[in-house]
């Protein structure tokens, strides 16, 4: 009984860092029907700037708020980052999205170099208060805290995005903009703006996801984009393109099927998961015609 | 008369060019790493005949039909990990080994093929992204020691032909690439020429209105899906043989990516252009690295020196600014003043919308 509710804890945890990542992509898609494969390079920056700023903040002795200063400027990183690419990159070429989608590529193949090239192919360790590392009892069972973290910054986001896109203009604006892009436009309102915002969003909670994953495995890789950006993905295609709703619920199931299989079969957890996505292909293909649910 | 045997000269000059090389006993400097007849040179341009035949395989599904997959690498993997395994951890002969990756290079292309295709446009993307990511990481758990995890499995020699192996036969090896990347332009060349090349042509630009003529769109995509995937399982064997194993960096889905480079870099839609891109992508990324490593750029101060000493940095901007400024890859460049192509606008095939 412990080690489901520990594997269950663990479980929502990891499920939290993929719909982070997957919450900006399916917004993202939604919104502008581009498949952004530079996302996990968004979460890299991130991840990264966190770690440059945490090393360069020696001078402030305690721990947590030196985290706190580097979470800020790697989450405000990630979203400077996102922006640019839109900006530069992507709005040039509008609804041309297989140019979209191939930019991005580039973008993630050449980003990911970089860093590697910078800081090398070395897990960098990330330096995280002490309250992280130590466990909560919780039904006979010690569960680390940092699972709690994961659980509350993606409820946080999913409850915030869904409160911006109910109450705001920018929200109502992003709304429509996923239901008819063009009958927006005709309407008079310049929806790329929008564009910007929602890579934006997408960038900070990438760069959400990066930090997370930093404190979740205790350091950062290159790798650690792509690897986190492939789940994201499948947890999109199961929740249904464009649907927030959707990518929150799949990313539990996503999480939750990993980590159950895992413990109980041999390390079969990864494919498990894209098994899953093949029975969803097969029972229901219409949940995957871009609809928002 | 002269403008179709004119079709045929080049190619068949090209080839028997190159089937020549081996003989060649010069050198171009230092843009190779020895003469053209030295082991170096020829294991270098037999992995670029063979990217360049895998290119044209994946450009028959992305250029030609307009799908857009993700996982191209899982059946370049399977060809290079099936026959590797067959005949060094089941001690196979290599004849049977063959017949095996065949099998599975037509059976495993048709099952993911017939479950993705069940979507479509950008859903398709990742649904074959996640199947050839379920393979990589089958490749890296290594079942019953079988795959050799993140070190790959190097082949047992004793029993692959005795031609294949070793560095005095690494001429065959490039005869043999050279002859597996023939092989794909032929069968490419007559597959988009025929009567269900020209549907999947069709599909590329119209799905829609192909369906409403009353032909069944999934099977000709299926069609496409299995021919050009089955041709990556040839490669991977070819690969196998090359490199003296399988090494699970072609599992992974940034080797589809590296296709997908190759192909807008040369040409969508071509014949030729993936070929020349294939064989420059793996030329130049191999050099980058040789060249990165030189005292020209190590010299270089440090702002300079770290993008450039990255062969994927330099080729990833490249490619961002070939989609930017060379829309119909190198091939677009030749035929660009030519009337009649000046229509070839676009990089590629347009995905509809899913909505």
């Amino acid at each position: 009984m412990s080690t489901f509710v520990l594997l269950t804890i663990t479980g929502l945890g990891l499920g939290a860092m993929y719909f982070l990542v997957a919450s900006g992509l399916s917004l993202i898609y939604g919104l502008m029907g581009v498949l952004n494969f530079a996302h996990g390079a968004f979460l890299t920056v991130g991840a990264y700037a966190t770690w440059f700023t945490e090393s360069k903040l020696g001078g402030i002795s305690s721990v947590g708020l030196r985290f706190a200063v580097a979470s800020i400027i790697g989450l405000a990183a990630g979203a400077l980052f996102a922006a640019v690419v839109e900006l530069v990159l992507i709005r040039p070429l509008y609804l041309r999205h297989i140019e979209q989608v191939l930019v991005t590529v580039g973008l993630s193949l050449a980003t990911i170099a970089l860093v590697q090239g910078i800081w090398g192919s070395d897990a960098r360790i990330y330096e995280t208060p002490a309250w992280f590392h130590g466990t909560t009892d919780l039904a006979g069972t010690h569960i680390p805290n940092d699972r709690w973290l994961d659980i509350g910054a993606a409820v946080l986001v999913l409850a915030g995005l869904k409160v911006f896109l109910r109450s705001t203009r920018y929200g109502l604006i992003i709304r429509a903009g996923v239901e008819n892009r063009a009958m927006v436009t005709a309407l008079g309102i310049d929806v790329r703006r929008a564009f910007t915002l929602v890579f934006a969003i997408g960038g900070v909670a990438a760069a959400l996801a990066g930090i997370l994953s930093g404190v979740y495995f205790t350091s950062v890789d290159p790798a650690r984009g792509t690897s986190l950006l492939i789940f994201a993905f499948i947890v999109v295609v199961i929740g249904g393109l464009g649907s927030l709703t959707g990518s929150a619920v799949a990313s539990v199931v996503v999480g939750l099927s990993q980590q159950y299989v895992n413990y109980y079969s041999t390390g079969l957890g990864d494919l498990s998961v894209v098994l899953l996505l093949a029975l969803v292909l097969l029972v229901r293909p219409a949940t995957l015609a871009g609809r928002t649910a | 008369m002269t403008r179709r045997s004119l079709r045929f000269a080049t190619p068949i000059a090209a080839l028997v060019l190159l089937a020549f090389v081996p003989t060649f006993g010069f050198g171009l400097g230092s843009l190779l790493p020895g003469p053209l007849s030295s082991p170096g040179t020829l294991q270098l341009f037999a992995v670029c005949l063979i990217f360049a035949g895998v290119a044209l395989s994946y450009d028959l599904l992305f250029g030609f039909t307009g799908l857009l997959s993700f996982g191209h690498a899982l059946y370049f993997a399977a060809g290079a990990y099936v026959s590797d395994i067959a005949v060094t951890r089941w001690h196979w002969s290599f004849a049977a080994a063959c017949l095996v990756t065949a099998a599975v290079g037509l059976v495993l292309p048709l099952v993911v093929g017939a479950i993705s295709l069940r979507t479509s446009g950008i859903a398709f993307a990742m649904v074959t992204l996640a199947f050839a990511q379920a393979g990589a990481i089958l490749v890296q758990k290594n079942p019953r020691s079988w795959t050799g995890g993140d070190e790959g499995l190097g082949y047992d020699y004793t029993r692959v032909p005795a031609a294949f192996v070793g560095v005095f036969n690494t001429r065959n090896l490039y005869w043999l690439a050279l002859g597996y990347a023939a092989c794909v332009v032929a069968i490419v060349a007559w597959a988009v020429r025929s009567s269900p090349g020209r549907v999947w042509q069709a599909i590329r630009e119209n799905e829609r209105r192909i369906e409403v003529l009353g032909l069944r769109t999934r099977s000709y995509k299926l069609l496409a899906f299995v021919l050009g995937s089955f041709l990556a399982t040839g490669g991977g064997v070819v690969y196998m043989l090359t490199v003296n194993g399988a090494d699970p960096s072609v599992t992974t889905p940034d080797f589809t990516l590296t296709l997908l480079v190759m192909v807008v870099l040369g040409g969508t839609g071509t014949l030729w252009g993936p070929v020349i891109g294939g064989a420059l992508y793996w030329y130049a990324n191999q050099r980058l690295i040789a060249v990165g490593g030189s005292h020209a750029i190590q010299s270089l101060p440090g702002v300079l020196r770290t993008p450039l000493s990255q062969p994927l940095f330099v080729l990833g901007t490249l490619f961002i600014l070939a989609v930017f400024f060379l829309p119909g890859g190198l091939v677009g460049l030749g035929t660009r003043g030519r009337a009649g192509r000046a229509a070839r606008g676009s990089t590629g095939p347009s995905v509809e919308e899913g909505a």
